[in-house]
Order: C-alpha cells, then structure tokens, then sequence
C-alpha cells in the first residue's frame, strides 16, 4: 500500500458532489461519514482507494464516494473485488454490501473471497432486511418476522453473519453498532491496515421496514451492559459500572460479575484476536448477552497475492521464456519452403 | 505440405515399446492413449527408453491420455468368477476400444454381439470382455474425452515457419500475444467447463509473461473478477462454453452499460443445457448476440480453423481495448480440440492494440467523454490522480456519466450504446469470397465449419460446377461492411450451421432482399463432404 508523501485529506476530500439519497435517519449516513473520516487516518492517496458494491441500499455507497467505485450487480462485488485487487495491489479495495447481497445472492461469493484470504476489505451492513425492494424477510432475518414476504412470520432460520465467515475461515471479523461513528471508524482503520480479507459487519439500523431490530443492543441507555467491546489484550469485561465481566466454564462462555463470589478482574478472560486457533472467536461470535462487538478476530495469515506472487516470481526467475516469440517458437517447429 | 508422419490420429500405446515403434505414424498433435501402469522402469529399459517419454516433454506435440488400463481393468473384473490372470490382462485392450467408442460415437453393441457368438461357449469371456468394453466407454464418458479431429488441406501453405497446434492453445496465445503488443497485463477469470477448460489449463502455465490466471468459485464469479481487472487496466478475460455464457449474462451486460473492454469466449458445445457437452454445435451463436436484459449490443467475432482461433483471440482483444467493449469470441469444441498446421506468428508483425488509457485530468472530463469516430470512451483507471469517478450498472447522464432517470437520456444512451458497436464495421476487414466473386450459389457458413465448406465447395468447383462461391464469416456483430454487396452478386444463396438456422435468421433481418436456403444439422457432428455437396448440388 502507498503510505509516502500522501496528502492531508479531510472528510470533505471523500465526498463527492451527488446527493445521498438514503431515508432520513438510517444508519447508513453513520458509516458514510464514518469512512470518509477514516480514510484520511489511513495514509493512502485518494487515487488509490476503490469502492465496490452490489444492489441494494448499502450499494448506493460507491455513488457519495470521491474515489474510484464501481456499483456493480447484485451479490457480485466480491469477485470484482478480487480482480481489481489482483490486477493493482497498489489499491485499497473496498467492498460494499448488505446481508441480502452478501449472504443471500452474493452467498457462494462471500465465502470464497473469506477463503481466499485476498487483501481487500468487506464491509456488511446487516439490517435483517430487504430495504430496496420495500421489506422483504433476509437470510438474518429472525425466526418469526413478520415482513411483505413473510406475513404470518419468517420461518427462515437466519445466518449469523460472523459464524458463517469464521467457517469460511475468515481471518479478520469486526462487529459495530450502527449508532456508533468513533469506533466505526476506527475499526475501518484497522481493518484497512490489516493484511488480508477483513470482514465489519455493520448493525445497521433500517428505519422504514425494520425499526429498531437492534435497538435492545445498540441503544444509548442499553448498549453499555448489553454489549462487550472486544480489543485485543485487554479482559472482556463489559457493563455500566464495568463490573461485568466473561469467564469460560467449561466449553460455555459464563457472565460473572466483579466482586461476587470472589471474582475480581484477574479472573477474566483476556480477549486474543490474534490467536489462529478460532474456537473462542467462533464462541464470542455466537453470544447473544453480551453481543460481541469491536474486532472479533484478526489473524495475520499469508494472503493470496503472496503465494501467487512467490510463485510468479519462481517461475520468471526460471523459464526460458522472455517473450511470446520465446515460446510460439519453441519446441516442435518445421519450414515450409 | 511436409509434416512427418501424416498417418494415424489415435494410438493406443499399451507398453513403452508399442509407443516406440509406432509414434512415428502418429499425425503431430494427434492422440495417444498410453496405459501408464506398463510404464515401468523394467518395460522402458526394454524399449531403450533412456528416459520416460511421459515425463521428459517428448510428446509434448501430441495429446496424451494416460490411462492406468491395467489397474482399471482389474478392479471392472474383479467380481468375475472364473478367469485366471492371463484372460484379465489380455482384456484389457477392450477398456481402450471401449474409449475409443465413446470419443468416436460408435455402439458398442455390435461388438458385444460378436463377444456373444465368439465365447459362445465360455460364458465368463463374454461377461469380462463386455464389462471391460463399457468401462472404457464410461471412463472415456466420465473424463469428456474428445476426439481432436481437424483436417483441412489448403491449397497450398505459404513459406514460413510452422508448428501443429490445437484451437485452444492458439487462443491461449492469442491472448498471451496481445497482452504483450498493448503493454497490458493479461487477466484470466475462468471457471472450468467442457471443452473450454484447455485455455485456463495452457494460460495458468505462463506466470513468466506475468499472466493472471485466476480459477473462481464459478462462472459468475470468473467474469466478474475479469471485469474487476478491466477496470483496474489489465487486459481481462473470461473463458466458458455455453452454460457458462448463460450464467455471465447479467455481467456481460454491466461490462456492457459500463462500457469496460472485455473478452469473453465461448467454446460452444451441443445444448441447451447440459447437452452434449463433448460434441460440437453452433447454437451459441443468438446466446451470443442477444443473451442479456434489456438492449446491449456487443461485438461478436467466430474464429474457424485451431490456427486462427490465435487470431481471433487477438483481435478479440484489440477490438475490446480499442472500442471499449465486451468482445464475445465463438469457437467450438471441433476447432478448440482440433490440431491444424500453425504459421507462427511473431508479435512484432501483429497489428497495433490502441488502447485508450489516460492519464492526465483535463478541463470538463468525464468518463463517458467519447471519441467522435468510433464512440469508446476513455479508460481511466484507479490509482490515477484526478480522474476519480464511479461507474455502475444504472444509467447514466450522457455527458456527466452520473447516474440519470431522465426517459430521453436512457434513450439517447441506448442509441449511442449500439451505434458503438456498428462503428466497429470500420475497423474489421472487407468479407472475402473463395472459388468464385459471383455467380449461381453463394455457401454462406460462419465459425468452426470452415473446414467442411472449404473442402465440399472445393471439390464441387472439381467437379465442373465453377460458379459456387464460399463466403466465411468470422465478423458477425457488426457484420463487414461489403456484406450486403458481396450477396447481391450470387443468384442463389445457401447457409450451412450447425443450428437450426440461428446465423440465417440474422441475414434475414439484416438483409432482408435475398432470399435464403438453408443446410442445417443438429447431431452434435460437423458437416460431411457428400452431405454439402448433395445440398449444393440441389441449387444448381
């Protein structure tokens, strides 16, 4: 990545001059902004940044940004991704997209772009609902949910975004409230710095046909004892008073609180996103009180431009072959007179 | 023509001195089904092998199937009762017979007739030999082994320096010969499938020129990232048979609407669907010109012999860099298997690839700025300072390039889209005709079937008939601008497909003044000679 000489950019550098057309009040006006704050922080030319998306709300974004973008079809992004990353490794690759376009459409897509491991970034703004097409049920949509195409209750079970990418062997996975632009933002940062495909999923929150479906996690009052902020090498302790805090017992993940039963802040687990092993990732993914927020997982592992270019790199430094005159005229050849 | 050994097409080697005595009757680039399990070091000692041919790039102008018959043979006959080891190995020529009558279209039945009158006496003969035959008929199935069968004889071939090649190898270099004349890095996403997945197997080979060759997750995927590449300035390519073009459709056309060059062949093969997924067909070819949503013209090309699918694969390339346009290149499963004498072409004497990246922000750029002649617009690709801008699948303002609801906008968009497209007829040679300029019968015929027409419109001008005309087409969208004038000059008209009549119905739009007979054959076969020649004979 271009890190030298780089201009001081501002927020108003990001923007481009289209109207955003979002609803009022949706949560997708908080990543916008939240990434064109990022961005400067991230050390990269503008010309260096593209944006990728697929259809759907989230998919707008590529439009508001005042960088190269490309919106796409839908669940599609990931595979455009791909070849603009390894056609330029220069560029910092972004992928724009909805639990819709990403799990439902986009679904084989999205696995294998985490299986790869191709340094890009994907950004999921999950909202467990079809908000283009006016609120269809989604693959997050709850058991019971009631939406245009599911009147009487979806009875879809859903996909957790998170456990679906770590079985995908996804090796960096953050998750972030909607309504919270600082950490937002500093999450894109790192997942920009990070080598290899990192994965936010966005809780976003859709005004018109899902109102509030986070709202008991992510609400000012609630957010504090509902949710644990991961950072790595730090004890997962969570709660208003920040006296909550997690412990494992057994193989389950158990909620204690400080100064009950003896426990004191020693007694907590630390959180580890780097560890390769994923079982406590996949574990704190899965959990509903506290919901898991902040960087999940992030383990550095080689990436597939790496491999691909050790081995072009082998290969060149070993064939006889130069130019395409090298090789038609190889082998085999006879005159005719 | 001076090629050693034009002999046999098909060899089965069962040991290392049946290869040995034998590969020299064997036509360069022709078959060889070698059983690998007598490749011992034993049996190559006793061929005077020094090293194993199947390894040590000997054969590498052949196709080689290596098959372990031996093995396979004894595991099809190992609930048999009654043979002792000699009777199991002697069979084993039956599992390549066997092979032989799936890749050449033959029944097996009249051999397991004669099994039955031969060992009418010993039943376990016939249920061995039997059970060998149809496994080597499966294994041959289940592998969608092809013949390569190709044979043309030109006249005469001009001096040069020549080599055998297959179809798919020469659009592999075809690519590999147009990346290096435009300066681009080639990009390959690619899916595999029957009989196009040759292309991705020679193109994965060259990471020395610095090829791209990216395997997806499936056809979708494999044009979308190519798109992504185009984007980000490579040349990109995507590679598929028919099936294949069906799932791409909806990418094709935002490659299309976003007005990024593009390759995209399509080794067709029989459908519709799976179809006959190792026999030849043309009836792809409407797939090509119209499979998408909505108005979204693109350019189509046919190649015609293995040789000249390099040139197309080429000029696919240039046609896309320089228009800025998704280019569907047609071969099919006949010429990309088959193998042809190959004048090797030096990329120094190729034609000029223009491509039309900038560089540098001007006042009142933007993306969709067009050149006035031909209409492409301007590529400018990420990482380039000043020229940030968004492009996508809706539509957009004709001059902003921002996205536009506006109802005549659209319209206008549309009408430009697709005069960019007829545009390229100035940019593609006039349409030639071969053994006569005018007279009673134009053969009209367009892609793979080249072969076949040459030689049936040869030997019929042989024959006295010296007014019958043949007209190849390897431009199809947009057509060459003579065509209407060079069909005028015929009084009657005949086109040869292997189709129901799909490139037919587009003269029939197009030029609608003539009429058209029509030689039409859907077996998943080429044309015979007698079959064209009783049909032309009808005309005149």
């Amino acid at each position: 990545m271009e890190t030298t000489a780089v201009k001081k950019y501002t927020f108003k550098d990001f923007t481009s001059d289209q109207e955003v057309r979002w609803c009022p009040g949706c949560d997708d006006y908080v990543i916008l902004r939240s990434m064109q704050k990022a961005l400067p922080e991230m050390g990269i030319a503008k010309e260096n940044a593209v944006f990728i998306s697929g259809i759907g709300c989230s998919s707008r974004f590529p439009y508001y940004m005042e960088t190269y973008g490309m919106h796409s079809i839908h669940g599609r992004a990931p595979g455009i991704a791909s070849g603009v990353k390894l056609a330029n490794p220069n560029l910092s690759v972004w992928v724009m997209t909805g639990d819709g376009d990403s799990m439902a459409i986009g679904g084989n897509h999205f696995i294998h772009v985490l299986r790869r491991n191709i340094d890009l970034n994907i950004v999921m703004f999950n909202n467990e609902i079809y908000g283009l097409t006016k609120g269809q049920f989604s693959p997050t949509s709850v058991i019971g949910q009631k939406t245009k195409s599911s009147p009487y209750g979806n009875t879809q079970p859903p996909f957790s975004p998170g456990e679906l990418a770590l079985g995908a062997n996804a090796r960096f996975f953050a998750r972030i409230g909607g309504n919270n632009p600082k950490a937002m933002t500093q999450i894109f940062i790192d997942a920009h710095k990070f080598k290899g495909t990192s994965l936010v999923e966005v809780l976003q929150n859709c005004v018109i046909f899902n109102d509030g479906c986070f709202a008991n996690v992510t609400d000012k009052d609630v957010k504090e004892d509902k949710q644990i902020y991961l950072e790595h090498g730090k004890p997962m302790i969570f709660g208003k008073n920040s006296d909550k805090g997690l412990v494992l017992n057994g193989l389950k993940l158990e909620v204690v609180t400080i100064g009950e039963n003896g426990i004191t802040q020693e007694d907590l687990l630390v959180h580890n996103a780097k560890e390769q092993d994923k079982t406590l990732h996949q574990m704190l993914v899965r959990l509903d009180y506290p919901l898991a927020t902040g960087i999940i997982r992030s383990f550095e592992d080689v990436t597939l431009e790496e491999r691909e270019d050790y081995l072009t790199a082998q290969v060149k430094a070993n064939s006889k072959f130069k130019k395409t005159d090298d090789l038609f005229f190889s082998g085999e050849t006879y005159q005719v007179k | 023509m001076s090629t050693p050994g034009d002999n046999v097409d098909l060899l089965v080697a069962m040991n290392p001195a049946g290869l040995k005595t034998n590969l020299y009757a064997v036509k360069l680039g022709h078959t060889i089904i070698v059983d690998t399990d007598s490749f011992t070091k034993k049996n190559l000692e006793k061929a005077a092998y020094k090293t194993n041919p199947l390894e040590d790039g000997s054969l590498e102008n052949y196709r080689v199937i290596e098959v372990a018959m031996s093995s396979l043979t004894k595991e099809a006959l190992k609930d048999v009762e009654g043979l002792d080891n000699k009777s199991i190995t002697r069979s084993k020529n039956m599992f390549s017979l066997g092979m032989i009558y799936w890749m050449y279209n033959r029944s097996t039945e009249h051999t397991v007739e004669f099994f039955n009158k031969k060992f009418k006496s010993k039943p376990e003969l016939i249920e061995a030999n039997t059970k060998v035959l149809n496994a080597g008929f499966y294994y041959a199935e289940t592998l969608e082994l092809i013949p390569n069968s190709y044979t043309i004889s030109p006249a005469k071939l001009a001096a040069g320096t020549y080599r055998i090649i297959m179809g798919n190898a020469a659009t592999a270099w075809g690519l590999l010969a147009a990346a290096e004349k435009s300066g681009l890095e080639l990009f390959l996403g690619s899916y595999p499938i029957t009989p196009a997945t040759d292309i991705l197997h020679e193109l994965v080979k060259h990471k020395h020129f610095g090829v791209k060759a990216f395997q997806a997750e499936d056809e979708i995927a494999g044009v979308t990232s190519a798109i992504g590449a185009s984007f980000a300035g490579d040349l990109a390519v995507t590679t598929t048979s028919g099936p294949g073009l069906a799932l791409k459709g909806e990418a094709i056309g935002l490659a299309m609407i976003v007005e990024l060059p593009l390759v995209i062949i399509n080794v067709q093969r029989g459908g519709p669907s799976t179809g006959l997924p190792t026999k030849t067909e043309q009836s792809d070819l409407l797939q090509a010109m119209y499979g998408r949503n909505g108005e979204s013209p693109v350019i189509v090309i046919a190649a015609s012999t293995p040789g000249n699918c390099f040139d197309y694969a080429y000029e696919a390339s240039r046609l896309a860099l320089e228009h800025m346009t998704p280019v569907i290149l047609l071969t099919d499963g006949y010429i990309a298997n088959g193998s042809a004498p190959w004048k090797i072409q030096s990329v120094a004497d190729m034609p000029e690839i223009k491509n039309r990246k900038i560089t540098e922000f001007k006042e009142d750029w933007h993306p969709y700025n067009r050149d006035e002649k031909t209409l492409a617009r301007d590529w400018a690709i990420p990482g380039t300072p000043g020229l940030e801008h968004r492009v996508g699948g809706l539509e957009k303002d004709s001059v902003t390039g921002n996205v536009s609801y506006v109802p005549e906008n659209h319209e206008k968009m549309t009408h430009t889209r697709s005069e960019k497209i007829r545009l390229v007829k100035n940019n593609i040679p006039n349409l030639q005709t071969e053994f006569a300029d005018s007279g009673d019968l134009l053969v009209i015929g367009w892609g793979g079937t080249y072969g076949s027409l040459h030689s049936a419109v040869k030997q019929i001008n042989k024959e006295g008939y010296n007014k019958i005309g043949l007209a190849h087409f390897n431009y199809i969208n947009p057509m060459p601008k003579n065509t209407e004038e060079v069909l005028s000059r015929f009084k009657k008209i005949i086109v040869c497909e292997l189709n129901s009549g799909q490139f037919a119905s587009i003269l029939k739009i197009n030029f609608s003044k003539f009429e058209y007979s029509q030689h039409n054959k859907i077996q998943g076969l080429p044309f015979s000679n007698e079959e064209l020649i009783e049909q032309f004979k009808k005309l005149v």
